[in-house]
């Protein structure tokens, strides 16, 4: 699991910064998204990765920590999905703007001369 | 219902919560009312500040510094999230409001009208700074980071423009990539550390075994680099200048705190984590800032002697004044560090009034008042209104010769010449790095300062130099003057900048003993930790009688 997920980060963050170093605004935002899924399956495996146990510890019997998985990261994750969704949303409609105000889809707002 | 003095400390956060959320249900055009509500909310948040900041200086007893700590839902300190006031962050909280007022009455002179939801978007970046300024948890504080970065990204696109969208782009893409570099940092210290409590975190930094020790460093340096590209350093600074330019000059004046942040939370975080830590990481990445600065400081420099506009001059300036802080932090002295305070707060301040300046001296020279025009234009703006407004404005007599003054004034702080507070400034931070065993005590003054003494100096003589021609080319070089529109109502903040700048020179004594005292609670930070773990809580009784 610790390898299929470490690959998958990997996959991610690699995909990520190659498209954010394109030229065209799409690509950049993608790449971005792709980076802040990385990043938050990345904080996602602080909280270790363990299989079938719940958050909530049950107070009535001895508590043993190993058997129950760690609930801060999964709040962390939460909270920067919303605010990685909504500040991508922010980017989306600012590359639209740019898009109708200079013409061209790329990131200086001109075609490189050739 | 009485509320408890403690409850304070949470109003900087509430109170431009409530004033932008409320501006909402208004309509654009309620313009007077709008600002009214916007400004009376910063003259309250400046009365706040003022009051905080008493109650963490303790009434002037240099080594009582109080922590207030205000816990969130009344957990137990090192859980959820608490707020905490130090003399630190008193001391920003203070100068972030003596900032946005200002900038709230310039905007009403024609600012505010070239976009929608200008009063509301100021409103939240202000809550999102003073929350930076007063979190004593990580994430917390990656929370309001990103409340003031959104708040930004509108204030920087206020009133539209090719240019100012080309830099704006820029300026969100870089500022997501950071926030993703923050969340990185934060996830690896909260790996191994399990806690993210600031002061949790110093008592269990020294505490983390060797072997997972290089996470934490590399989460620590990941963090930095977030934080060092919010505050400009070299080479994480390129789209700084561009994007401060680009800004409508009420929102880059508000801007000169934005970098400011970014070296409140190295200098907060990086002496809380690893000075009191001898046996394992002492003084992580110091040198690092030590460099970086100097570098920033060079590179600044070279921005400003190649300024063609005054616009590009002052976003070069901010990078001089973050280049200073970064790099007198890296020296890891508590006198310098307590003049590097003193020229945090003037060279804000400094910086602010001379954003503002640019805009109202340019004015006479069309190009930002064509842009302005035609942003205007977009906004359905027709020109009957504007010369009717300006028929009602006061036009001031003389403005030549007063954005004259205020432009020297301007120049002699950003040189750090006698006798505004530029030059106290530098003078205390001089005085400390050649007098490293206290004044007139002799002592081997490191190479590495010698270093920065000559890069201080050498980046004045270069602000003067620049500033003369600027100045020059400004006032005296046009054939045909033409004296630009300026409204009383804007050229009052720029002086009132001003004038702030010297009190700060005349109450030197007064301030620069808060700085030094601000300074040694920075660097034994066992206070902030023993004051945020054995915080008290709420008892029930005592909330019962509250209400």
């Amino acid at each position: 699991m610790e390898l299929t997920l470490s690959l998958g980060i990997g996959l991610l963050v690699g995909s990520g910064v190659w498209l954010i170093q394109r030229p065209r605004t799409y690509q950049v935002v993608i790449g971005l998204a792709l980076l802040s899924y990385a990043v938050n399956l990345f904080i996602f495996s602080m909280g270790r990765l363990t299989n079938r146990l719940a958050p909530v510890i049950d107070t009535s019997v001895e508590v043993d920590p190993s058997a129950f998985v760690d609930p801060v990261p999964q709040a962390l994750v939460l909270t920067a999905i919303v605010i990685g969704f909504a500040t991508t949303a922010l980017f989306l409609v600012v590359l639209l703007a740019a898009r109708g105000l200079t013409g061209t889809d790329h990131v200086d707002g001109r075609e490189p001369e050739r | 219902m009485s509320v408890a003095p403690q409850h304070l400390v949470i109003a900087p956060i509430l109170l431009p919560l409530v004033a932008g959320a409320l501006l909402l249900f208004f309509d654009d055009r309620e313009r007077l009312l709008k600002a009214t509500v916007s400004i009376l909310t910063s003259v309250a948040l400046l009365a706040i500040s003022l009051l905080l900041l008493r109650m963490a200086h303790a009434d002037g007893e240099p080594d009582k510094g109080r922590v207030v700590v205000y816990l969130l839902g009344n957990w137990p300190p090192p859980f959820a999230i608490n707020l905490v006031l130090d003399r630190l962050s008193a001391m920003m909280l203070v100068l972030t409001s003596l900032l946005a007022i200002p900038s709230l009455v310039f905007s009403i002179g024609r600012w505010h009208r070239a976009g929608p939801h200008f009063h509301t978007l100021f409103m939240f970046l202000l809550m999102g700074l003073n929350g930076a300024f007063l979190t004593g948890d990580l994430f917390n504080l990656f929370v309001f980071f990103e409340i003031m970065l959104a708040a930004s990204y509108g204030l920087m696109l206020h009133s539209s423009g090719t240019q100012r969208v080309k830099a704006g782009l820029h300026y969100i893409a870089i500022n997501l990539l950071s926030a993703l570099l923050f969340l990185t940092g934060v996830a690896l210290i909260y790996g191994t550390t399990g806690t993210l409590n600031m002061a949790d975190l110093a008592i269990r930094i020294p505490l983390v075994d060797p072997g997972s020790r290089i996470f934490l460093e590399t989460g620590a340096a990941i963090l930095g680099v977030a934080f060092l590209i919010k505050a400009g350093m070299w080479p994480l600074s390129f789209w700084l200048p561009t994007t401060y330019t680009a800004a409508p000059a009420p929102v880059a004046a508000i801007f000169a705190i934005l970098s400011k942040v970014g070296v409140y939370v190295i200098l907060r975080l990086s002496l809380l984590f690893f000075v009191e830590t001898p046996d394992s990481s002492p003084g992580f990445g110091s040198w690092l800032l030590f460099v970086g600065g100097m570098a920033t400081i060079a590179f600044g420099t070279f921005g400003v002697l190649a300024s063609q506009a005054l616009g590009r001059l002052a976003g070069f300036s901010v990078l001089v004044s973050s280049g200073t802080l970064l790099a007198t932090m890296g020296l890891l002295q508590v006198d310098v560090t307590a003049g590097a305070l003193f020229y945090l707060v003037s060279s804000t301040l400094t910086i602010g009034a001379f954003f503002l300046l640019i805009e109202l001296i340019e004015r006479g020279q069309d190009s930002i008042a064509n842009v302005l025009a035609v942003t205007m234009e977009a906004f359905g703006e027709d020109g009957d209104e504007e010369t009717e407004e300006e028929v009602v404005g006061v036009s001031i007599p003389g403005t030549l010769a007063i954005l004259g003054i205020s432009f020297g004034a301007c120049a002699i702080l950003l040189a750090g010449l006698p006798p505004l507070s530029g030059f106290v400034a530098k003078f205390a931070m001089l005085t400390a790095m050649l007098n490293p065993d206290g004044f007139g005590q002799g002592g081997t003054i490191p190479q590495s300062a010698w270093w920065l003494v000559a890069m201080l100096i050498a980046s004045g003589l270069a602000a003067l130099i620049s500033m003369s021609r600027a100045g020059i080319r400004a006032f005296w070089a046009p054939l045909e003057v033409r004296v630009p529109r300026v409204l009383l109502i804007e050229i009052a903040p720029v002086v009132g900048l001003l004038f702030l700048t010297l009190a700060l020179t005349t109450q030197a004594g007064p301030v620069m003993r808060y700085m030094e005292a601000t300074a040694t609670s920075l660097y034994a930070p066992q206070s902030y930790i023993e004051g945020v773990m054995e915080a008290p809580r709420a008892t029930r009784p005592q909330r019962e009688q509250g209400e």
